[in-house]
């Protein structure tokens, strides 16, 4: 997400370059309904915290949902968005996935301008990135990347030349990895 | 999706109940939503509710016709409902009941809403709404007051299914007095209350995302006791929590065992008995110069169920700078918020302090109390008095000394609320009742209301202003209808005082907007307008005597007019952005 985006996203007016502020990706999982999910939002905006993005669907569990948020902050900011979490009464479980390995993974549908003239070097960038071609048309291409927040970002700025007509992204999603190799 | 919700905590429910799901069995009944209303409140012990009828809620109320168990007080506004529920809770710590109707009904009650979530008073609010198949259509009287409120109560709902009402409220009232208490709102569509559905009788409530932590951390507990006992200079930092964790008769055992000085917030006053040589009386930007001093130059401390908020802390920087800080609090949120901690404890502090308590020695602090004992000869509260005008300290001690220091004091917002925090003395928890965190005008007579409903074996003080009591006094016609005594006692000094304090020593006495003296009305006959008894003090010498008049009369409300001195500023006064040892004193 791009700075101009992420300042409207964000209740104060702090700086994002502060070397203090890092990335968090925060796993929430959550009664299945409305209120909850409005409650977590209301929470992050009415107490001026960042989100950078948010990502919300069921869970393993029946009637759980999982919601990934990405946000940004110093180390004490961090933990008041985990103990406000805490404080939701529908909330079941919080986890600062950042201090343990985790897989993250995002979804962009990208919509590019693409003449036949310039298909195959779109191709070799889509083969660079590990994406698929999903959908075709005479002047245009769309672009299934998946990877994290940082592979996606890179993708698209390759495509820009090309001219995006339309970007769709999901933000990121997240789980603890298992086994890290240690025995 | 909701309706999902709605299956699984059934399932959750039902799933606890196993063992005991038939000795349950025979007291299923198929009632009408507005009847498992009632009677679930009723098993909840509920004696009292405070409310207001509407369009959406009339069913309700025709079963509240048909009841005459449960106590109805009709109020004359929403706001002064939720006030003077909140007042009801903190007179008992029981939660305070409020019902209204849809739309105005239920955004009339938001600022009470607000003023009992940022002080964790437990209330649970009924609001009525428009048929489920109406809601979203813009309907007569129709808003989203479950949205609306979603900032300020612990939890709210919206019912969709009678057969989950009774659950619902039990649920709601179960968070709304456990953990660190708060208002919770529950939405009743009209559709839902009348329609018939199934009450159980099942009181038993589980709530698996929600476990409040009431035990503190064991090795936090003598960290903390090991600091205390170590300790040159300690003192005991104590706020509400204490009240709302009925935690009085610990800490005053503790802080006597140990000697270990107590000051306490506005919200904690009364939690240690102001008459123990222990006490340094209320802190923060109005507190003692002791206190103050004593939190600057402490090297332990010890807060108990408070929050560091900004009024007591002062510039953060020059906040207890050299102390070692632990830290009880029912809501791990709180901790570290503001202020770093050493040693965090989350827990009850009813639990808390007895272990800490045990795992201490007293320690050795002659020295501190030398201090102490000096700044408290030094520089003691200032009380001025005056031959031909009231000041406005004289009055506070005045009805310290007719009640004897025994009544409940409900406050406003503003001067007057700052002179009875500090010159009434408080022994007794539950006795000052004031709305701490929102600091919403307007609060105190209702509030003063809901004490008395609760507390009718004790006189209740309501001292207000000129400003504050013109914002709710419509409930005066609640205190005739229903015999209710309170005492209001309104200093006027014909400005909104703390505003126009600023304002002098900030603003180059530029006194913008804060004189109501044009405007004010005649009080006296304003209290006999409604069928109250309305009383006036211009002068010293009639302030006995107006006061013991009103204390003797117990069938109706009545409104003292004190017309005190229109400048008298506030002092000790730790101005925004000083430290809290850069108190200014005042003149005298």
């Amino acid at each position: 997400m791009n700075n101009s985006n992420s300042q409207k996203l964000t209740g104060k007016s702090v700086n994002v370059d502060s070397p203090r502020k890092s990335r968090h990706t925060i796993s929430v999982l959550v009664d299945h309904n409305l209120n909850a999910l409005s409650r977590i939002l209301g929470m992050f905006n009415g107490r001026g915290f960042d989100i950078d993005s948010i990502s919300f669907g069921k869970g393993q569990q029946p009637g759980l949902a999982r919601i990934t948020i990405t946000t940004r902050g110093d180390n004490s900011v961090v933990e008041q968005i985990t103990k406000q979490l805490h404080n939701v009464i529908d909330v079941v479980k919080v986890k600062d996935l950042t201090f343990e390995p985790f897989v993250a993974r995002e979804l962009a549908l990208i919509k590019v301008t693409a003449p036949a003239s310039r298909r195959s070097e779109i191709m070799q960038i889509v083969n660079v990135f590990r994406a698929k071609i999903i959908d075709i048309s005479p002047d245009k291409l769309t672009i299934e990347v998946t990877g994290n927040s940082d592979k996606i970002t890179a993708a698209l700025g390759m495509l820009r030349q090309f001219g995006l007509v339309e970007v769709a992204r999901t933000g990121s999603v997240a789980l603890t990895r298992e086994f890290t190799g240690d025995t | 999706m909701n309706n999902q919700a709605t299956q699984l905590k059934k399932q959750r429910f039902e799933g606890s109940q196993e063992s005991s799901y038939n000795e349950y069995q025979g007291q299923e009944q198929v009632l009408s939503g507005s009847e498992i209303l009632i009677k679930t409140l009723l098993d909840l012990d509920v004696d009292t509710i405070f409310g207001y009828p509407g369009g959406a809620v009339l069913p309700i109320y025709d079963t509240l016709y048909q009841n005459e168990e449960l106590r109805h007080i009709l109020i004359r506004h929403e706001q002064g409902g939720t006030h003077a529920a909140d007042g009801y809770a903190r007179a008992t710590g029981k939660p305070g009941v409020v019902l209204v109707t849809s739309g105005p009904g239920g955004t009339n009650t938001v600022t009470g809403i607000a003023t009992a979530a940022i002080d964790s008073i437990p209330l649970v609010v009924f609001t009525g709404q428009v048929p489920t198949n109406m809601i979203g259509n813009d309907a007569f009287q129709e808003a989203d007051i479950v949205g609306i409120t979603r900032p300020i109560t612990k939890q709210n709902y919206l019912v969709k299914d009678v057969n989950d009402l009774e659950y619902t409220i039990r649920e709601a009232f179960h968070i709304a007095t456990t953990g660190k208490p708060g208002p919770v709102l529950i939405d009743l569509p009209k559709n839902m209350v009348m329609s018939k559905g199934i009450y159980t009788g099942k009181r038993k409530v589980s709530v698996p995302s929600y476990r409040p932590v009431t035990k503190g951390h064991h090795s936090q507990i003598t960290k903390a006791a090991d600091l205390l006992s170590n300790a040159k200079r300690p003192l005991i930092y104590a706020g509400g929590g204490v009240l709302r964790a009925e935690a009085w008769e610990e800490l005053t055992a503790f802080a006597e065992r140990t000697n270990i000085p107590v000051t306490t917030t506005l919200m904690g006053l009364g939690c240690f008995p102001e008459s123990k040589p222990q006490s340094l009386g209320m802190l923060g930007m109005h507190g003692t110069y002791y206190a103050n001093m004593a939190m600057t130059e402490c090297d332990v401390l010890l807060a108990v169920g408070a929050r560091f908020d900004d009024r007591v802390t002062g510039r953060l920087d020059g906040f207890s700078p050299n102390s070692r800080k632990i830290h009880i609090d029912i809501d791990p949120s709180c901790i570290s918020k503001n202020v770093p901690v050493e040693v965090p404890i989350v827990g009850d502090v009813k639990n808390v302090l007895p272990n800490i308590d045990k795992h201490t020695q007293k320690p050795d602090i002659d020295e501190w109390w030398t201090s102490l004992n000096k700044w408290k000869k030094e520089h003691p509260l200032q009380s001025p008095k005056a031959e031909d005008h009231i000041k406005p300290q004289h009055m506070i001690e005045a009805i310290s000394e007719v009640t004897k220091g025994e009544a409940i004091v409900v406050t406003d917002v503003g001067q007057h609320q700052m002179w009875a925090a500090q010159l009434y003395k408080y022994n007794h928890p539950r006795s000052f009742i004031t709305s701490g965190g929102l600091g919403t005008m307007g609060y105190g007579f209702p509030a003063a209301m809901g004490a008395a409903v609760a507390k009718p074996d004790r006189p209740v003080v309501c001292i207000t202003g000129d400003g504050g009591f013109q914002m709710t006094l419509f409930e005066l016609a609640t205190c005739v209808e229903n015999k209710i005594p309170v005492k209001i006692a309104i200093m006027n000094n014909g400005y909104l005082g703390m505003v126009r304090q600023w304002q002098e020593l900030f603003f180059g006495k530029r006194y913008s907007h804060t004189n109501l003296k044009n405007g004010n009305p005649d009080f006296v006959k304003l209290a006999e307008s409604y069928g109250a008894v309305g009383l006036r003090a211009s002068r010293p010498d009639e302030m006995m005597e107006v006061l013991q008049k009103a204390m003797a009369i117990d069938d109706r409300p009545v409104v003292m007019d004190f017309i005190v001195d229109e400048e008298e500023n506030c002092y000790p006064m730790v101005p925004t952005g000083a430290a809290l040892n850069e108190m200014v004193e005042g003149d005298q």
